[in-house]
């Protein structure tokens, strides 16, 4: 068996010699270079341009403005179509905008010979704008009055939610019920992955062929019919390794305005790299939610009614909208479930950078509140914050009454075992129970559970391809996309075990390439092992099948007398009786009986699975310097069976350091006035270093989910989730301080510090 | 604008190359020395993706004029491999550690631990910490990095 192993990365030993090519390292040196025009206002209207002096530089080619693009809205979200009308992505961009929504938005493109004659061209445009009051909040732009960002949502609002479980309002007159309630707000951050966002694209074989970093080659492609109004015959996307993705790629970002930048100068290659300071911008970011929780419980710990009010800020343009919101009042529901219970979610334009996918779909941010939340509830009541979750927290065989998704599987309770066993948490709770110094120490632990997938909310489908070399090694191809994330290499664990060669047999094909690449909708939703693993499991046994087929008719035995072990024909018996290897040459070139042996199939998954964990953390807090030191943190995560622990391990610590930068430190901030970006770079915004960051502890609780492919679930994403929470209820035990918002950077600290008298300082 | 004439060790070859005077050396290394090991992740010097050293030392390739390199010794991932093809050790600790995910930011932090790697003893993991501080990851949380770091150093130090 493969799976389980920590084997080696299929594709280190390239990206460790520098010789796995990103999209930039492929580009022609001769390609033309775009560059976008974005707007200096936040909101308004493009009346003209001056274009003559741009126009006059050396080395120009075209000038293309928000006036020149087809008449045509299109979606960008990462989601596989839906082909009925009311679950459709919005359509609501063109390729370059009149209609100014961002301060950033395109509003027209420079194509040039070089980038210097680009970026001079681009500095000489002059612009006239129609400005309107621009509004950056979901309440601001619910007001009457407040300015219609777009006229398919007159009031600004993309789509208001709710459900209601139970009947909540009888439930709460049980008499003698405590209530909590609680506002909490996280902010807008941004995926920083290395490599920004970028392709480059040509007109070739009669197709308008992108190169483009992204985590979702096939739905890319549609997104460029939809956004050029072409047929997906005119189209082909190939993604090569991509520098890290966390979500942004998991939209259409430069490739549908590169494809049509390609065809106004007649095929001719050109690339449109963004900058690091337009990725920030120009990209997506994660949405900063307002959440209002309410919890009624008994004494004795158990939750009777509960309910969450939730305003998502969108930003300018839909991108994966409600989806996200949607996402985080379902977790609110499914993580304590309840006989009465509702929740209420808005999702809002404003006039701030574009808000999507981001690793964990809107878990952090209802994560963040809700696991606050219950350490208010405990601070409030006196109950022991573990008992209170233990006591309500979702259980084996669970059905969610909205989605149904049901708990096949659940390791939460060792987790959280094993949890407070690493970090030591019963001997350091005495020891820090009666601080009252300047430094304080404190623990703090946060819960989670996560969907693996999008059924049944969206279609969940994958196909693989498999095909037999002559001496019995495989190609193993998928739609599936590697992101970093290690998806070749667990893949290909897969595919050994299920074809029964050895893993050195198995060769993945990494770069997706819409013209060969069987369909897969891509990385997102820590859904690739899940439901992609579930496709090469099925291609691994039908190849399997019919390799025995070929060599029950070389042996003259029955198929089904037969097995396929270590690249071995076996007998029911366990006998060797001949090597895959003389099977696949006598299969290819057999003078009486040449089979060309390959495998496809499709997997349209029709389940879904919880995966859960916890972080513990110890912080120190310097209350004078308002700043808090990580002592100690761990993840203990069930995501069922482990495929590779090396590479979960990786998933993890990534997840933890990026649940940290969103305690801690990260946040988007703007002008308050024009809604300018204004640290738009990795100087200003503050991005986890090695020196920010702990030693990482990364446990698993393996359980065997019966409905994954090889028992396993959800990992790549969830590692986020708890940090953030986990370190605020660490602040709350160190100091006495409930704060509501992240991150808890000194800047926040000083003001919450100030408020509590814990510091004295200046008029607030 | 014309071209310039640089002579350096590159890879330690003696390498001539003509060179736009505007150009960075990050640039001049990916095209006209077709070394793509050197990442572009901000063209400003925060990221650290285009790490290189010079003469010994690391520096960001994109904020470093490529005329500025003439008469010095550079070394980009490319030339950590003997000519056989075999890889460092530094390398093969990234392999084996499980320090490599996207990949992207690989060649960087490849270069940023070698000067702590000739130091006369193991660095603490706090050492290699701040050895790379100038390279940014986003997918390992510098974990893994960290430990091939400080496994490489112990290695060479007779274990």
């Amino acid at each position: 068996m493969n799976v389980g192993k920590p084997v080696q990365r299929v594709d280190a030993f390239d990206k460790a010699t520098g010789r796995a090519q990103y999209t930039a390292d492929l580009c022609p040196p001769d390609a033309l270079v775009a560059k976008i025009l974005h707007s200096t206002i936040a909101n308004g209207k493009v009346t003209g341009f001056e274009l003559e002096a741009a126009l006059a530089v050396p080395g120009v080619v075209k000038i293309l403005t928000c006036f020149d693009v087809p008449d045509r809205q299109f979606p960008t979200a990462g989601h596989p179509w839906s082909t009925d009308k009311k679950h459709q992505d919005i359509a609501d961009r063109k390729l370059l905008n009149t209609r100014v929504r961002f301060y950033g938005d395109d509003i027209a493109a420079v194509i040039a010979v070089d980038e210097l004659s680009a970026d001079r061209a681009l500095r000489l445009i002059k612009v006239t704008y129609d400005e309107q009051k621009p509004v950056f909040t979901p309440q601001d732009a619910m007001q009457p009055g407040a300015t219609v960002l777009h006229p398919e949502k007159p009031d600004n609002v993309i789509v208001r939610s709710s459900y209601e479980i139970g009947n909540f309002d009888e439930a709460i007159r049980e008499s003698g019920l405590i209530k909590v309630s609680g506002d909490y707000h996280t902010g807008q951050v941004q995926h920083c992955h290395i490599e920004n966002a970028l392709s480059y694209a040509c007109i070739r074989d009669r197709k308008i062929v992108v190169v483009s970093s992204t985590q979702i080659p096939h739905i890319v492609r549609r997104v460029c019919t939809q956004a050029l109004g072409c047929s997906f015959a005119d189209i082909r996307i190939i993604k090569p390794y991509i520098g890290g993705g966390f979500g942004n790629k998991q939209d259409a970002l430069t490739e549908p305005l590169n494809a049509w930048l390609t065809t106004q100068v007649g095929g001719r290659c050109v690339r449109l790299f963004y900058t690091r300071e337009e990725t920030f911008v120009c990209t997506r970011t994660r949405h900063a939610m307002d959440f209002h929780i309410e919890s009624y419980l008994r004494p004795d710990g158990t939750l009777i009614a509960r309910s969450v009010r939730a305003w998502s800020n969108q930003g300018a343009y839909a991108s994966h909208a409600h989806a996200l919101v949607a996402n985080a009042i379902n977790a609110f529901r499914m993580m304590y479930p309840v006989g009465a219970i509702k929740g209420e979610a808005y999702t809002v334009y404003t006039n701030l950078p574009t808000a999507g996918a981001m690793r964990a779909y809107g878990i952090p941010q209802i994560g963040f509140a809700l696991e606050s939340h219950m350490d208010d509830i405990a601070a409030q009541t006196g109950l022991d914050r573990i008992k209170l979750r233990k006591q309500n927290m979702m259980r084996l065989g669970y059905v969610d009454p909205v989605t149904t998704i049901t708990c096949h599987s659940t390791g939460l309770e060792e987790c959280i075992d094993k949890g407070r066993a690493f970090i030591g948490w019963d001997d350091k709770r005495n020891l820090y129970a009666s601080q009252t110094g300047p430094v304080r120490r404190g623990l703090g632990m946060a819960i989670f559970c996560y969907k693996t997938g999008v059924y049944p909310i969206s279609l969940e489908t994958s196909a693989c391809r498999m095909v037999l070399n002559q001496d019995g090694t495989i190609q193993l191809q998928m739609g599936a996309t590697e992101i970093g994330q290690g998806a070749d290499t667990v893949f290909s664990q897969m595919c050994a075990d299920a074809v029964g060669v050895p893993f050195d047999s198995v060769r993945a094909t990494s770069t997706q390439d819409t013209d060969i690449t069987p369909y897969d909708t891509g990385a997102y939703a820590s859904r690739q092992s899940y439901v992609s693993g579930m496709a090469v499991r099925k291609t691994g046994l039908a190849l399997k099948a019919k390799i025995l087929e070929y060599a029950a008719g070389m042996l003259d035995l029955p198929p089904d007398s037969l097995n396929l072990v270590d690249g071995w024909i076996v007998s029911s018996s366990g006998e060797s009786l001949i090597a895959l290897r003389e099977v696949a040459m006598g299969a290819c070139y057999s003078l009486k009986n040449s089979v060309h042996i390959s495998a496809e199939e499709t997997h349209h998954c029709t389940d879904n699975t919880y995966s859960f964990g916890v972080c513990f953390a110890e912080i120190e807090v310097d209350i004078p310097l308002c700043q808090i030191r990580v002592l100690n943190i761990v993840n203990v995560h069930d995501s069922g069976k482990i495929i590779n622990p090396v590479t979960a391990e990786g998933q993890v610590h990534g997840g933890m350091s990026m649940g940290l930068g969103y305690g801690l430190l990260e946040r988007l901030v703007f002008d308050p006035v024009t809604g300018r970006t204004l640290n738009n770079n990795l100087l200003d915004y503050k991005l986890m270093t090695a020196m920010d960051t702990p030693d990482l502890n990364a446990l698993f609780v393996e359980t065997d989910d019966p409905t994954g492919p090889f028992g396993n679930k959800a990992l790549g994403e969830p590692p986020v989730i708890p940090v953030a929470p986990a370190i605020r209820n660490a602040m709350l035990d160190a100091t006495g301080v409930a704060v509501d918002s992240i991150p808890l950077n000194p800047e926040h600290l000083f003001t919450e510090f100030r408020r509590a008298g814990l510091i004295a300082g200046g008029e607030n | 604008m014309d071209k310039r004439r640089i002579s350096l060790v590159l890879n330690h070859r003696p390498t001539e190359l003509w060179v736009d005077p505007r150009a960075s050396l990050s640039e001049v290394l990916r095209g006209e020395a077709s070394l793509t090991s050197v990442k572009h992740g901000c063209n400003v010097g925060e990221c650290g993706a285009c790490t290189v050293l010079i003469n010994g030392e690391t520096f960001n390739a994109c904020i470093y004029l490529a005329i500025w390199a003439d008469g010095k010794e550079v070394l980009t991932v490319e030339g950590l491999s003997d000519e056989e093809g075999n890889i460092s050790d530094i390398q093969q600790a990234f392999i084996d550690e499980g320090a490599i995910q996207c990949g992207f930011c690989t060649p960087g932090f490849i270069i940023s631990s070698l000067p702590v790697l000739e130091r006369d003893e193991v660095p603490s993991r706090d050492e290699i910490r701040r050895q790379i501080a100038g390279n940014f990851c986003r997918c390992t949380g510098y974990e893994k990095i960290v430990t091939a770091i400080q496994k490489t150093a112990r290695a060479r130090h007779g274990g």
